[in-house]
């Protein structure tokens, strides 16, 4: 049947759905990814959704990847194209050699435009529609029977399937036997039909152990209960409600006290960003740990506050799930646009820590480290994810903890200390690191301070003269140079040979470049790369950079903000940084940079890359 | 207490609360307000109020936002925290903080442009949530720091300094919290402390969010003929409805019930409010009849005056939230993290 014989690719290929929102294909690509993942085989899951509940267009990308690469290769081998809306766009995306896969109830002649695809019509509608009851189930029923056929072409274990629904609907057993039903319609209709498996095809290995599925946003709401918040104040906001989600179902489960019922944490959905972040400051200065996840658009209208706590010195975490601006921009599309005001967030001289995690692992382990850093440094630390880490299934190593973790709370001056302070001062640099110490109220009288966003002098006072706002805000540079040693390191990917070019990365687009820099090592490319994973940048970053003559700076902004950030923070010569900006709002991929490496790089032979090496003159 | 507040110049005669402790040991820096200001009477009525229900220094936190009324948190309880927020907002600030600590006696201090204008959202908010805070509006109808614009509080008709007359209709912060669902409405004049000093009090041991809208006059920028925020408009229009003696629970109630028209309110804490009622068909127990009522007099252009509103049945935050009596900023570590054993298991999920 196909017209082209493809290669056989084993665990090595892209499957991409394209179905209507709000129709239940989530489960269907759920289980698919799961399945594949469950047979031990690395999988990559990326989900393009509308801002829409139901009927706009929606894809979900499956990579099966043996080599367990996290990024999209910027390829499409299989396509099951569901929705007729997007027919055109679909059949176009194919590679040459791929699939295309459609409901074939309908005659489709659009789809058989081109010679260097195979199309397989499964008449999924008119399967669904003689078996199921029902216009809602026969749509939902449509979906998961599609599963089935793709378990038939790629040779899926139907079993694990089960077994995966039994789990999903262990309180409804009666939907595991009618997806099943719907799996093996599909499934049977596909192995009488067709070849199967296909050559791109699924074959168990045992890559997965020691490994979990999990998406940022939920790593993220746990870090958040490991760290022991107490205090949670959001306002919903796509793409980051998912970690109030979490934060509050585990806390649901593990916070509510087994014999009163009453709860260990305080949950509020306020009224707008503003009021959200507010809460957290309130919270903070009273000694809670407290958080709030929003995205662009809350990071504007919370700007106003983070001067505040900038200057007061009050903690707070933030976790900003980027998306595609400005303004409204794209709500559902993932970018990493907001370097530079977080960095920078409201008016006067401010600077703020920020970290950078590169996929949900990180997202976890750094927010247990933003509530240390903000307490640590009385201030507040931004973290900030984006849609494609925080909303998609990640492959993961298996999160750990190590129960014999205390927090930082920091600075706090306890009540002992307090009764032997002839006075308690707030703002005093005692320590020579920048950071003063801080008292939480309802302790002791004489610990009583005013907290206030206007001139302050060293010992908390109203002040307007000169010198004494000057020495505060000196201070408070000396309290951002001490940040630079306690924030996560950058971390570094050295080519084995000696090579004047770098690449610079942060956050989700780590994993394209680390496939880039493979593939282009294939190619005789040799780089460096640095990933900085936090906001002040440390000395590490001044050397790699200072040490390579061209660096490439990979972003998924239209304004090379990472770029902007290391020309204004560091020594480096603007002329040697060059930007790979990626801002479609799709994740962006190994090709994507693979061609911008090379357009500025020739590859050369391997053979003379190692003659050079090998001292030949 | 382990402690001993450091003596400040004190007459050996000054009274003690309680606690041992004199009025001057419930004050704060100095006011930088303009003479006369009405803010710094209702600073006095607070820290005569606070003083009187014995309360803890530090465990009164202060909190406001932005304007000469803002300011104020400076000038009383020194020995409690105080947080000058930002404009209009403050009450994300006490929500905040009642959240980590639910044990401390909150007090926000705002004046008609930080609530009624920038703020008015959060205050809405913090009412909705019923936030238990004791939130004070001194109200002079104008913008004082920025010399002198009308606020959201000026009242038609009334005439600016250099003269503009304000023709938008006011919002009064009473009959939007009484239409909002507060629990504990009230009105008063800084100029009358005898009312005040009760309020005040009564206020601070409500369990829920208790405003006063304090009538305090701007010497400054509205205290003028033409204006109905000066003095001498204020003495003249504003009406006592409701009187409240606020009776601490610790104090033997002598008073006798039945004669005239007192009765009490019994508060969460079991202390009293004996309500004396001016008008005799008022009842600050119904609040769809005691807004009619005040409206109509407003209508009248007479600000009525007293405890308008209560009702102390209503739940406040923690209690519709489910927290523990104990405050979150305190619990240790066991009680928060599922551990090595629960992430485990918490991650079967994901496999």
């Amino acid at each position: 049947m196909p017209a082209v014989p493809a290669q056989d690719r084993v665990n090595d290929f892209v499957v991409k759905i394209a179905t209507v929102n709000g129709t239940g294909s989530a489960s269907a690509n759920t289980l698919l990814m799961k399945a594949i993942f469950r047979s031990g085989i690395p999988v990559m899951g990326k989900n393009y959704f509308p801002s829409n509940i139901q009927g706009l267009p929606t894809w979900y990308e499956i990579r099966v990847t043996k080599d367990a690469h996290v990024a999209r290769s910027g390829r499409v081998d299989i396509m099951v194209a569901m929705n007729a809306e997007t027919y055109n766009k679909d059949v176009r995306e194919v590679g040459t050699g791929g699939w295309l896969i459609y409901d074939s109830t309908w005659p489709r002649p659009a789809l058989f435009t081109r010679e260097d695809i195979t199309v397989i019509g499964v008449p999924l509608a008119k399967l669904c529609n003689e078996n199921f009851n029902g216009v809602r189930t026969r749509i939902l029923m449509k979906n998961i029977c599609y599963a089935g056929v793709l378990a038939a072409l790629l040779d899926l274990d139907l079993a694990r399937m089960r077994e995966l629904l039994a789990e999903t609907y262990a309180k409804k057993p009666q939907l595991v036997d009618s997806n099943m039903k719907a799996i093996q319609l599909g499934y049977d209709y596909a192995r009488t039909h067709f070849t199967c498996p296909l050559p791109l095809r699924c074959t168990p290995m045992d890559k997965t152990a020691g490994h979990i599925l999990i998406d940022g946003n939920t790593a993220a709401g746990l870090g958040a209960v490991f760290a022991g918040a107490t205090v949670g104040a959001w306002y919903p906001i796509t793409p980051s409600t998912s970690v109030m989600d979490a934060f509050r179902s585990f806390c649901e489960k593990w916070r509510v006290d087994p014999a009163t019922g009453r709860k260990n944490f305080a949950f509020i959905q306020a009224e707008d960003e503003l009021a959200a972040i507010g809460m957290v400051l309130g919270a903070s200065w009273n000694g809670a740990r407290a958080f709030t996840a929003t995205s662009g658009p809350g990071i504007s209208l919370m700007s106003e506050f983070f001067g505040l706590a900038y200057y007061a010195e009050i903690p707070a975490v933030i976790f900003d799930v980027q998306r595609v601006g400005p303004s409204t921009g794209m709500p559902t599309r993932t970018q990493q646009c907001d370097f530079l005001i977080c960095a920078y967030a409201s008016h006067g001289d401010t600077k703020h820590v920020c970290l950078y995690p590169a996929n949900p692992e990180e997202c976890f382990y750094f927010a247990v480290a933003a509530f240390d850093l903000a307490e640590r440094l009385q201030t507040p630390v931004m973290v900030l994810s984006d849609l494609d880490i925080g909303m998609n299934d990640w492959m993961c190593r298996d999160l750990k903890w190590d129960d014999a973790w205390q927090p930082d709370r920091g600075k706090v001056l306890p009540l002992e200390e307090i009764v032997k302070l002839e006075k308690f001062h707030r703002f005093l640099d005692k320590d020579d690191d920048g950071i003063p110490y801080r008292t939480l109220p309802g302790v002791h009288p004489k610990a009583a301070y005013f907290t206030r966003g206007s001139g302050h002098n060293q010992y908390g006072a109203y002040t307007e003269d000169s010198t004494e706002y000057q020495i505060v805000v000196d201070r408070l540079v000396r309290k951002f140079h001490t940040a630079r040693s306690l924030v996560p390191r950058p971390v570094f990917g050295m080519a084995s040979t000696r090579t004047d070019v770098g690449i610079v990365a942060a956050g989700s687009s780590d994993g394209a470049v680390r496939e880039a820099l493979d593939v282009l090592r294939g190619m005789g490319v040799n780089a460096d790369y640095m990933r900085v994973r936090a906001f002040p940048f440390n000395d590490e970053v001044d050397r790699f950079l200072e040490s390579h003559a061209l660096i490439f700076v990979v972003e998924q902004n239209r304004d090379a903000q990472l770029r902007s950030l290391l020309t204004l923070e560091t020594p480096v010569e603007k002329a040697k940084l060059r930007s790979l900006l990626h801002y479609s709002g799709l994740p962006i991929s190994s090709s994507f940079i693979i061609e911008g490496v090379l357009a500025e790089v020739a590859p050369k032979p391997l053979r003379s890359v190692g003659l050079a090496h090998a001292g030949t003159p | 207490m382990t402690y001993l507040p450091k003596p400040k110049v004190r007459h050996p005669s000054l009274p003690r609360n309680a606690l041992g402790l004199t009025r001057r040991d419930y004050e704060g820096a100095l006011s930088t307000l303009c003479a006369g200001c009405g803010h710094d009477s209702i600073t006095a009525a607070l820290t005569e109020a606070i003083w009187g229900l014995s309360l803890e220094p530090q465990n009164v936190a202060k909190l406001s936002g932005i304007g000469c009324s803002s300011k104020t948190t400076a000038y009383f309880v020194s020995g409690g925290h105080g947080f000058n927020s930002v404009h209009g907002r403050m009450p994300s600030i006490a929500m905040g903080a009642n959240a980590a600590n639910r044990n401390l006696s909150y007090i926000g201090v705002s004046g008609d442009g930080d609530t009624l204008s920038i703020g008015l959202g959060q205050f809405c908010h913090a009412i909705r949530r019923n936030l238990n805070m004791l939130y004070l509006i001194e109200n002079n109808g104008v913008y004082g720091l920025t010399k002198g614009q009308f606020s959201a509080s000026a009242d038609i008709g009334t005439k600016a300094k250099k003269g503009e007359v304000n023709q938008q209709p006011p919002i009064d912060p009473v009959l939007l919290a009484m239409n909002l669902g507060a629990s504990f409405v009230a009105r008063s004049f800084s100029g009358d402390k005898a009312q005040l000093v009760p309020l005040l009090q009564a206020g601070l041991r409500h369990r829920g969010f208790a405003l006063i809208d304090v009538l305090s006059p701007c010497v400054t920028f509205n205290d003028h003929e033409g204006s109905t925020k000066s003095y001498a408009y204020t003495r003249e229009h504003y009406e006592p409805a409701v009187n409240a003696d606020f009776v601490p629970f610790e104090r033997e109630i002598v008073a006798n019930y039945a004669e005239g028209e007192r009765f009490p309110v019994v508060m969460h804490d079991g202390s009293r409010i004996l309500l004396r009622k001016f008008a005799k068909d008022y009842d600050p127990t119904d609040r769809v009849a005691a807004s009619a009522y005040v409206q109509d007099r407003l209508r009248q252009g007479e600000f009525l005056t007293g405890l308008l509103y209560i009702d102390e049945s209503q739940k406040e935050f923690h209690e519709l939230n489910g927290t523990p009596e104990a405050p979150l900023n305190g619990l240790s570590l066991p009680a928060l993290s599922p551990g090595s054993k629960g992430l485990e298991k918490i991650l079967s999920r994901y496999r």
